[in-house]
């Protein structure tokens, strides 16, 4: 037992997915006690099968996969804009003094103005179509992106460069061929965690001003005080987000084999 | 002067920045290395020696001096120089095959005959069953050996290394300065190695270059005349004991400068 506590120390594969299951279940668990024995207000806070039921009738008429779809495609559309244009930028940075000084100040003063503080900028320039969602997602995920894959960049050990240059390649080549691949798991690392990030913004952009789509289903659930398909609302943009996660790290785990370490 | 020198310096110097923030690195350094030969710089931590083979590989500017390779100016790296460095050099992405046939990139040759040399060079420091594994799956000294087999698989005529058992443990270390010899011997190649470590630097050396403290010069030079092949209990040897005796002496005074110096401060 007192092994299970050492500090820094490996527990038990077994042991670990034990608690991380219970951890789950407790939480579960937890939501079933407040609510099924009415120790709280079920109309505030509704049951588990309350959930399910809201789960089942938007299933059934498509107002899920509706929302679901229309959220997917915004997130799809406004964070592949953001990476199409992050990857060269922050290359480009990461390795050109020049570069840097030409793209950083800007990139920095964008980056801490708020992203949802540009939402009613938007509305007024563009409107609240698809086009809006794509522009926030951009602004809140580019500026963030472009900074962190210059640092990717950065980090590509010199003597990497300096080998490659000793066999004869151009710099053009040591950038395609060593700075490139030496530096891809991080940048993959990186999409991984402002994808988390993009989910904000999505939300909250469609939380303002949306017909369709998993946060303006929130919204107006809210209106009708549906609080089951308020909660399913919130589930679910958790587990998209949970799954595409683990989308990225199981395309890291087969993409970069290599970087596994040896067994010591 | 003799007319064999494979690599010449003359009153080569460095300086980093500019202004108040200016860093003499090395401040005239001339020697020379024979075809053939081998031979070491030692010096105290942060006396310029791996900005020198820096700049005899090509990678660095000097701010001024002279360099000359077969009678040319070194003006960039080349084909000519095989360069191993203390770690960190290998890509971890490409498997030990892949590593060394990425040195033969810019050598014009079918795709075959660069398999064909690096399986041999692979063979020759002894990893022949491991073309396949990645650099992370394998031991310090074995990647370091993996960095030999590359630099020298695109046929150098000079090999510059920078520490390169630097960080590998004492016995690791031992067994593989036997077999950069063994290796040497066998290609006949020139060396030019950079090392802090006294008995590596006789083990290996025809002579040895030591250097001052920063700004970093030439303050000696030591023919060792061991003879050749060597083995590793020659390290006990009255002869050897007595030049290591001189070397540290000679280092020992330049750490000392270091010392007083950074007192000062």
């Amino acid at each position: 037992m007192k092994r299970l506590f050492r500090i820094y120390d490996d527990i038990p594969r077994g042991v670990y997915l034990g608690v991380a299951i219970f951890s789950i279940c407790f939480i579960l668990a937890l939501w079933s006690l407040l609510s099924y024995t009415g120790l709280t207000d079920t109309r505030l806070l509704p049951t588990p099968s309350d959930v399910l039921a809201a789960a089942q009738r938007e299933a059934g008429d498509g107002t899920l996969w509706g929302d679901m779809l229309a959220s997917s495609y915004r997130i799809g559309l406004g964070f592949l804009a953001s990476t199409v244009l992050a990857i060269p930028i922050g290359l480009l940075m990461g390795t050109l003094k020049i570069g840097e000084a030409f793209f950083e100040p800007p990139i920095d003063l964008i980056r801490y103005m708020p992203a949802v503080a540009f939402v009613p900028l938007t509305i007024v320039w563009i409107g609240t179509d698809d086009r809006q969602k794509v522009a926030i997602l951009f602004i809140g995920t580019f500026f963030q992106q472009v900074l962190l894959i210059m640092d990717n960049v950065k980090n590509v050990p010199r003597n990497l460069v300096n080998v490659a240059y000793t066999f004869g390649l151009k710099p053009w080549e040591v950038l395609t061929r060593v700075i490139l691949p030496a530096s891809l798991p991080g940048i993959v690392d990186t999409l991984r965690i402002t994808m988390g990030w993009a989910w904000t913004y999505l939300v909250v952009c469609e939380l303002v001003a949306a017909d369709q789509g998993l946060g303006s289903r929130i919204m107006i659930s809210e209106r009708y005080f549906d609080m089951p398909a308020m909660i399913l609302g919130v589930l679910v943009i958790g587990l998209l987000g949970i799954t595409i996660d683990y989308l990225f790290k199981f395309l890291y785990a087969r993409l970069f084999p290599y970087m596994k370490r040896r067994a010591a | 002067m003799t007319g064999r020198a494979k690599l010449r310096a003359e009153g080569v110097r460095k300086v980093f920045g500019s202004g108040k923030g200016e860093l003499v690195a090395l401040d005239d350094v001339t020697m020379e290395v024979d075809e053939n030969e081998f031979i070491t710089i030692v010096g105290t931590s942060g006396c310029g020696k791996s900005t020198f083979l820096n700049i005899v590989a090509g990678l660095t500017e000097p701010t001024g001096g002279k360099l000359t390779i077969d009678g040319h100016a070194i003006s960039g790296p080349g084909l000519d120089r095989g360069m191993v460095f203390q770690s960190y050099s290998l890509f971890p992405w490409q498997t030990v095959l892949q590593n060394v046939v990425f040195g033969l990139a810019k050598k014009p040759m079918s795709r075959r005959k660069r398999l064909e040399i690096a399986e041999e060079h692979i063979a020759m420091v002894g990893l022949r069953g491991f073309e396949n594994s990645y650099p992370s799956q394998l031991s310090g000294g074995m990647q370091q050996r993996v960095a030999i087999a590359r630099a020298l698989a695109y046929n150098p005529s000079m090999l510059l290394m920078d520490e390169p058992f630097g960080a590998l443990d004492a016995q690791t270390r031992g067994l593989m300065q036997e077999l950069l010899l063994g290796v040497w011997e066998k290609h006949r190649i020139t060396v030019l190695f950079i090392t802090h470590d006294v008995d590596e630097a006789i083990f290996l050396s025809d002579r040895v270059y030591v250097m001052t403290a920063r700004p970093g010069r030439i303050k000696a030079e030591l023919p060792i005349t061991l003879p050749r092949p060597r083995d590793y209990e020659m390290q006990t040897a009255p002869e050897f004991v007595e030049i290591k005796r001189r070397i540290m002496a000679l280092i020992r005074e330049e750490s000392l400068r270091t010392i007083a110096r950074e007192e000062r401060l």
